[in-house]
C-alpha cells in the first residue's frame, strides 16, 4: 500500500513537474507546479512529516501560488515572450542531465552492503505539531525569532520595490525617497 | 516498504528537472517556479533523511527554508513586477541592464 501510494504520488509529482518545464504558458506552469507541490503533500504524510504536509499545502500551494497567479495576472504577459531559449540550450541541457545523473549514481552509492535503507520504527509523536512546535519554541528559538524578522523585511521590501518607479520618476518623488 | 533510495532519488530528479527548466526557459515567471521546484526537492531530501534518522531536526529546517522561499518569492515577484513596469517584458534576454 505505501508503495503504491509512493509510485503514484512520485509519478505525478515528476509529470507534472515535466509539464511544468516544458509549458509556455505561466498559468498553465503555476497549475502544473501546484499538483506537484500536493503529490510532495502526500509524499511527507507517507514520511510521518504530518506538519510539514500541512504548511505545504496552506503555504506553498495556498499562499505563494496565489502569489504567483496574482501577479501572472497583473502583468498579462503576451504569449511570444514565453518562447524557449534558442543557442546554447543543447549544452546546458546535456550539463544538467549529466549532473543528474551523477547526483543519481551518487544515491546509488549509498548502500550498505548491497542493501537499500530501510526506513526504521518511527518513534512516538514523530512530525505531529505538538512535538514540531515544542522543539521550535525551545530549542530552535532564536532561528524562529530570526525567520519572523526576515518576513518582516521582506515585506518591507516587496511594497518599496512594488510601489516605485525608476525611469518616469519626477524630481519631487525623487526627494522624497533620498 | 518504501527504502530511503526512493526518496533520495525522487528528490535527485525533481532537483534536476528544475534546474533544466531554468536553464531552459526564457520566461522570469517560470523561472521562477522552477527554482520553488528545486527548493521543493531539498524539502524533500531533508524530510526522508528526518525520518531514517528518526530525528526532527529537519522538520524545523524545512520549516525555516519554506519562511525563506515565501521572503524570496515575494521579493522576486515585486522585482519583477518594477521591471515589467519599466522594460514591459519578462522575457530574460531582454533584461541586461546590468551587462557592462
Amino acid at each position: 500500500m505505501q508503495l503504491l501510494m509512493f509510485c503514484v504520488l512520485g509519478f505525478g509529482a515528476v509529470v507534472s513537474a515535466l509539464n511544468m518545464v516544458t509549458n509556455r504558458k505561466p498559468v498553465s506552469a503555476a497549475m502544473s507546479l501546484i499538483v506537484t507541490m500536493l503529490c510532495l503533500a502526500g509524499l511527507y504524510v507517507l514520511l510521518d512529516a504530518h506538519l510539514i504536509a500541512a504548511l505545504q499545502i496552506i503555504v506553498y500551494a495556498g499562499a505563494i501560488m496565489v502569489l504567483f497567479l496574482f501577479v501572472i495576472m497583473l502583468l498579462n504577459v503576451q504569449e511570444k515572450e514565453g518562447r524557449l531559449a534558442g543557442s546554447a540550450i543543447l549544452l546546458q541541457f546535456v550539463a544538467v542531465v549529466v549532473v543528474g545523473l551523477l547526483f543519481l549514481s551518487m544515491v546509488n552509492v549509498d548502500k550498505i552492503d548491497g542493501s537499500l535503507f530501510a526506513f526504521g520504527d518511527v518513534v512516538s509523536q514523530f512530525g505531529t505539531t505538538k512535538a514540531v512546535g515544542k522543539m521550535l519554541f525551545t530549542e530552535f528559538l532564536l532561528p524562529f525569532e530570526i525567520a519572523s524578522v526576515l518576513l518582516l523585511a521582506a515585506i518591507v521590501g516587496a511594497v518599496i520595490l512594488a510601489k516605485r518607479r525608476i525611469d518616469d520618476s519626477g524630481p519631487s518623488e525623487n526627494h522624497s525617497r533620498s | 516498504m518504501v527504502s530511503l533510495n526512493a526518496y533520495l532519488m525522487l528528490g535527485a530528479v525533481l532537483f534536476s528537472i528544475g534546474a533544466v527548466g531554468v536553464f531552459t526557459q526564457r520566461n522570469a515567471l517560470i523561472i521562477y517556479m522552477c527554482i520553488e521546484l528545486m527548493l521543493n526537492a531539498v524539502n524533500l531530501t531533508i524530510i526522508a533523511f528526518s525520518r531514517f534518522l528518526n530525528n526532527m531536526d529537519g522538520h524545523v529546517f524545512v520549516f525555516m527554508i519554506m519562511t525563506v522561499a515565501a521572503a524570496e518569492a515575494a521579493v522576486g515577484l515585486a522585482i519583477i513586477i518594477s521591471l515589467f513596469r519599466n522594460k514591459a517584458t519578462v522575457n530574460v534576454d531582454d533584461l541586461n541592464l546590468s551587462k557592462g
